[in-house]
């Protein structure tokens, strides 16, 4: 199965964010958006999960149109990962999980015993299982990081996307949530996520995406253009790249 | 999977029925418990009561329909609170915020300036209230916006006030002796003239749109989250927000046509009923229900019983809900739980 977009032309009704992108991504492989505040990267995502309409070109999962995909077969595919937000009402991080069962119900249906099993699957998996009857309000930034991975994992989705994934959580959380995109890679879901570190790029994606003014600026493995030329043309600031001579990993430093 | 019931309904099963015995027993004429039962019992098998006939004429005529019609209108005021709160994800919403309480009024004060009875001028505030929400979501949806929800809220707000300044207009332009203390007691909120035969017109939308709402609980849990949120998860949400508002419109127009305006329980019960038991919409509406007819049958006893003419139902819902509000919003400073 493939998420794509071809010569999408994408924005809103009275604005036009980018233009002329194709952007592919197969199940198992993580792709990484990268660019700077404002060129279109949240807006690209939108458009690439059927949530905003492209003004022209195509967004097609597995070849269909996701314009003719209703939003329940849409959800079955493709899950999202919103930026972590205040929530108005206190749910327990179990009704969190389980509205990630939404599409596969009909409008009235009560959870099956089976949504209660992939729920508890999701919570395990990520080890927040003690925290089910926990209100979603009152856990960490990182634990609620977790919890709407688990959710997008309740979907049974093909492909998940996480916008910002790794924003206002601390480093050893970070680090946690790359750890879950590749596991994610692993157990076959194609993963598409925005970041504003490429070194999270690089510990976590195959291939990245560099975005800039709605213009790709590259698009390739991330070993391949994740450089100081590239991503100082990306973001039109100084670069700096460390290297461990032993282990042969690069970091970049804004410079 | 079955749930056995919480703690916070039980407390709100027991609040109904401590409500239920004192509406029955309190009164001018008093009622003891043993004459309400057994007039209750012998009415449901069907044998001659032991009671005297004045008891059984004042449980059954008189505090009969006014009791259903307490349970009733609570209860759709705080089931339509609750849809809205969740779905305009803000727990400061109220029933009446997409102007069906102000179409309503707008609509009764037309009929008691034109002098219909009573049909006519709660079949116009019925029809006022409808109209007025079809009105501010026609309007609000041609309002293109990246966020619907707010427009439609603030559509409501505006839509409310030109309402409000007919409502002025009707009642500057009414008979100062004969119809204005009529426009003014309507809009304050009584339960005083409800007969038995006002229960079916009540009992009918409320029935239908409550159905509606408990038919769709589980997905308003989702319907709370951000627009984007909750289509991603795979709902349709236009459709699905048309519906929800439609149904707790109905209820909430048929409940305003009967009662009058009665301000503060669509919004405090709400919060209420969460305290106990949380947001989860599976179990947050049938608490709402009950709890808001209770309250509302608590309120009304309290209007016919503690002076020595009847107070109107919205002083007294203001005078109870905000020093209660007031203690809410303390309380919860840290979340809307």
């Amino acid at each position: 199965m493939t998420l794509a977009g071809q010569n999408l032309t994408i924005g809103y009704s009275d604005r036009v964010v980018g233009r002329n992108l194709n952007v592919a991504l197969q199940e198992g492989e993580v792709l990484a958006l990268l660019g700077p505040n404002g060129g279109g990267k949240t807006t690209l995502l939108k458009t690439l999960m059927g949530l905003l309409r492209p003004l022209a070109g195509e967004a097609l999962i597995d070849g269909r149109s996701l314009v003719v995909t209703s939003a329940r077969e849409r959800a079955r595919r493709i899950a999202y990962v919103p930026q972590t937000h205040v929530a108005t009402f206190a749910f327990t991080v179990e009704s969190v999980v389980l509205m990630g069962r939404t599409a596969h119900g009909n409008l009235f249906t009560r959870p099956s015993t089976r949504d209660h099993v992939v729920v508890a699957g999701a919570l395990d998996r990520f080890g927040i299982a003690h925290l089910k009857e926990r209100p979603y309000t009152m856990i960490s930034g990182g634990e609620r990081q977790l919890v709407l991975l688990a959710r997008a994992l309740a979907q049974e989705p093909r492909f998940i996307v996480l916008d910002e994934p790794t924003a206002s959580l601390d480093f050893g959380n970070q680090g946690k949530v790359m750890r879950e995109i590749r596991a994610l890679a692993a157990s076959g879901h194609g993963v598409l996520f925005t970041t504003h570190d490429p070194n999270h790029a690089l510990r976590a994606a195959d291939r990245a995406y560099l975005l800039r003014d709605g213009e790709c600026l590259a698009e390739g493995r991330v070993a391949d253009i994740l450089n100081r030329e590239q991503l100082e043309a990306l973001y039109r600031a100084p670069v700096e790249k460390l290297t461990d001579m032993t282990a042969g990993a690069s970091a970049f430093l804004p410079g | 999977m079955t749930r056995s019931a919480s703690p916070g309904l039980l407390v709100a099963i027991a609040a109904l029925a401590l409500g239920l015995v004192v509406a029955f027993t309190v009164g001018r004429f008093p009622i003891t418990t043993v004459d309400l039962f057994d007039v209750l019992w012998s009415r449901a098998v069907g044998r001659a009561s032991s009671a005297s006939p004045a008891a059984e004429n004042v449980i059954l005529l008189v505090r009969g329909p006014r009791v259903v019609a307490a349970l009733l209108v609570g209860a759709a005021l705080a089931v339509a609170g609750t849809a809205f709160q969740g779905l305009f994800r803000n727990p400061l919403v109220s029933p009446d915020i997409l102007g069906a309480s102000a179409g309503a009024a707008l609509g009764a004060v037309l009929g008691i300036f034109f002098s219909l009875g009573v049909i006519g001028i709660e079949s116009l505030a019925f029809i006022g209230g409808l109209l007025a929400v079809v009105a501010v979501y026609v309007i609000g949806s041609l309002l293109q916006s990246r966020d619907p929800i707010l427009v439609l809220v603030l559509t409501g707000v505006v839509i409310g006030s030109l309402l409000g300044a007919g409502v002025g207009l009707v009642k500057y332009l009414a008979d100062p002796y004969n119809q204005l203390p009529a426009m003014t007691f309507w809009l304050l909120g009584s339960l005083a003239a409800t007969t038995a035969s006002d229960l079916l017109p009540l009992l009918g939308p409320v029935a239908v749109g409550s159905a509606v709402l408990i038919a769709l609980r589980w997905r308003m849990n989702v319907m709370s989250l951000p627009e984007e949120e909750a289509r991603a998860l795979g709902l349709a949400t236009g459709p699905l927000r048309i519906a929800i508002v439609a149904a707790a419109t109905l209820v909430t127009s048929a409940s305003v046509a009967t009662s009058g305006i009665i301000a503060w329980v669509g919004l405090v019960v709400p919060h209420l009923a969460r305290a106990l038991v949380g947001p989860d919409f599976p179990r947050l509406l049938p608490t709402s229900a009950i709890l808001g007819g209770s309250y509302l049958l608590f309120i009304d006893t309290v209007a016919r019983t503690a002076a020595p003419i009847e107070i109107p139902l919205g002083i007294l819902t203001a005078v109870i809900g905000t020093p209660f509000f007031i203690w809410l919003l303390a309380r919860m400073q840290r979340t809307w739980s």
